[in-house]
């Protein structure tokens, strides 16, 4: 059986061989073996290029500095992250002819801390057993784990294994394991709370911010050039919260940037130091669209109108806000 | 009703934005009618109810606002078309997700008030007056700093 990651490099070092493309996005060790960061290589370079199941982060906004510059760029790209990619090419923000996109295949992504959970420590590195098995190479040992049992938040409720948009694809042929998990479970039981309730569980969450802006910096759809934080009169710049007011500002008007847009990659989740469960704003807006407005998917394709710059005569009105869920 | 009486009474701060075209002009009839609607209630007028950037709203709640409500033209009848159509999009989603976040839904409101409507606005302004002031102060999205400037 041949490892996907053989397949990325012959196929990858083709395409740089023939003068296709002139580099490959992908991903390369980081600080620790367990945080791979997106790196861009020439050829001859990608013998430093991994992908295994810590390589979680989605490469696609990288992809609209990469556009700018000469010649066409691969880019590696998981299911999710083709999605990610649709959304910017809709937007303009990624030259589609400037990129070969090599669709790879993913089983789901491991999450550093659901190992660590589980008492293994000191992770040198990793390999995927066929079947559902993980096999950790630690200072203290090998260890074995599932990989269910430690997917990240994203993986857990995986939106396609199929890649929407590719020019070629790399997978083994191996089937892969569907996600069982509702991605609305939570808000469903969110909104079932008072509001009290709520509003406790928010700030429980969200009081946790130190403002690092992880998650606008990391998030595919947070691509302006000038964001409305960077005012130094927005009153929540880079700094750490004065009141809770900000919290609450940042995190609303973050997630409202991105509603209709997002594509639920989860990464504004993954990259959190505090763990702040952002998804859950996202996914109420994914909800709430849905809901209302029909179902929707940011990125399943190039063309449509996003929910946001769309509209029918005869949408609800707010008032049905008034009208959900339980008594105030 | 002495001064030192009207110091003490809870006096909420209403911010409405209101569309240039309809609402503003449902004030303006309001007042020529002589029909009243409570001085609470500060207008900031809009070119359109999809000018009222999220941020708006917000900003309002943080400066000190206990329940901001705003008013467009009838879907259908905005003076750039389209405008409210959107606006109406975005303030659903908006006021589902402060709902979701746990602050008072009934602080924030959307009415459609045209400019022929003076006594749609001066009962819509009093209900809605009625309802914040039922729900007391905003605390849930006070900002302590800006209370300070208030004094």
């Amino acid at each position: 059986m041949q490892r996907v990651i053989e397949i990325i490099k012959e196929k990858a070092g083709k395409l740089l061989a023939d003068g296709t493309v002139d580099r490959v996005i992908g991903w390369k060790d980081g600080e620790f073996f367990y945080d791979p960061t997106p790196a861009v290589f020439s050829a001859g370079e990608l013998e430093n290029l991994r992908y295994d199941s810590f390589c979680g982060a989605n490469v696609s906004k990288y992809l609209i500095a990469e556009t700018k510059k000469e010649g066409k760029i691969l880019a590696l790209l998981k299911p999710c992250d083709t999605y990610s990619f649709n959304e910017l090419v809709k937007e303009h923000r990624v030259d589609r002819d400037k990129v070969y996109v090599l669709g790879i295949e993913c089983r789901g992504k491991a999450d550093i801390n659901k190992i660590r959970d589980l008492g293994i420590k000191g992770i040198e590195s990793i390999e995927e057993l066929p079947g559902d098995e993980l096999l950790v190479h630690t200072i203290y040992g090998d260890k074995t784990c599932k990989l269910n049992d430690v997917l990240l938040e994203k993986c857990l409720c995986c939106k396609s294994k199929t890649h929407v948009a590719s020019d070629d694809l790399a997978l083994t042929g191996e089937p892969m394991p569907e996600a069982p998990k509702d991605r609305f479970a939570m808000v469903a039981k969110l909104e079932m709370m008072t509001p009290d309730e709520r509003f406790e569980f928010w700030r429980g969450e969200l009081s946790r911010c130190i403002r690092c802006n992880a998650c606008r910096n990391v998030c595919p759809a947070c691509s302006c050039l000038k964001c409305v934080f960077d005012n130094d009169a927005s009153g929540v710049a880079s700094k750490a919260n004065a009141d809770t007011f900000e919290e609450n500002m940042f995190h609303i008007i973050r997630a409202f940037h991105v509603a209709g847009r997002c594509t639920d990659c989860g990464e504004c989740s993954r990259v959190c130091p505090q763990h702040i469960p952002l998804h859950l704003l996202n996914r109420k807006f994914i909800k709430d669209i849905n809901e209302f407005y029909g179902e929707y998917q940011a990125g399943a394709d190039t063309t449509s109108r996003g929910p946001l710059t769309d509209y029918t005569p005869d949408d609800v009105e707010p008032s049905i806000v008034m009208k959900r869920g339980g008594d105030q | 009703m002495s001064i030192e009486e009207t110091k003490k009474e809870y006096k909420p701060l209403i911010v409405a934005f209101c569309c240039n075209w309809c609402s503003y002009a449902g004030a303006d009839l309001a007042g020529t009618s002589r029909l009243s609607y409570p001085a609470d209630v500060k207008i900031i007028r809009v070119p359109c109810s999809c000018r009222v950037n999220p941020l708006f709203i917000l900003r309002a709640f943080q400066r000190g606002a206990d329940g901001v409500i705003i008013a467009g033209c009838h879907p259908g009848d905005c003076h750039y078309t389209s405008g409210n159509y959107y606006a109406r999009r975005r303030m659903t989603l908006l006021f589902s997700m402060l709902d979701y976040l746990g602050i008072e839904r009934a602080r924030t409101r959307v009415e459609w008030i045209s400019a022929a409507e003076g006594v749609k606005f001066s009962t819509t302004m009093n209900e809605f007056a009625k309802t914040i002031h039922e729900l007391g102060e905003n605390k849930k999205l006070e900002d302590l700093r800006c209370k300070e400037l208030l004094k």
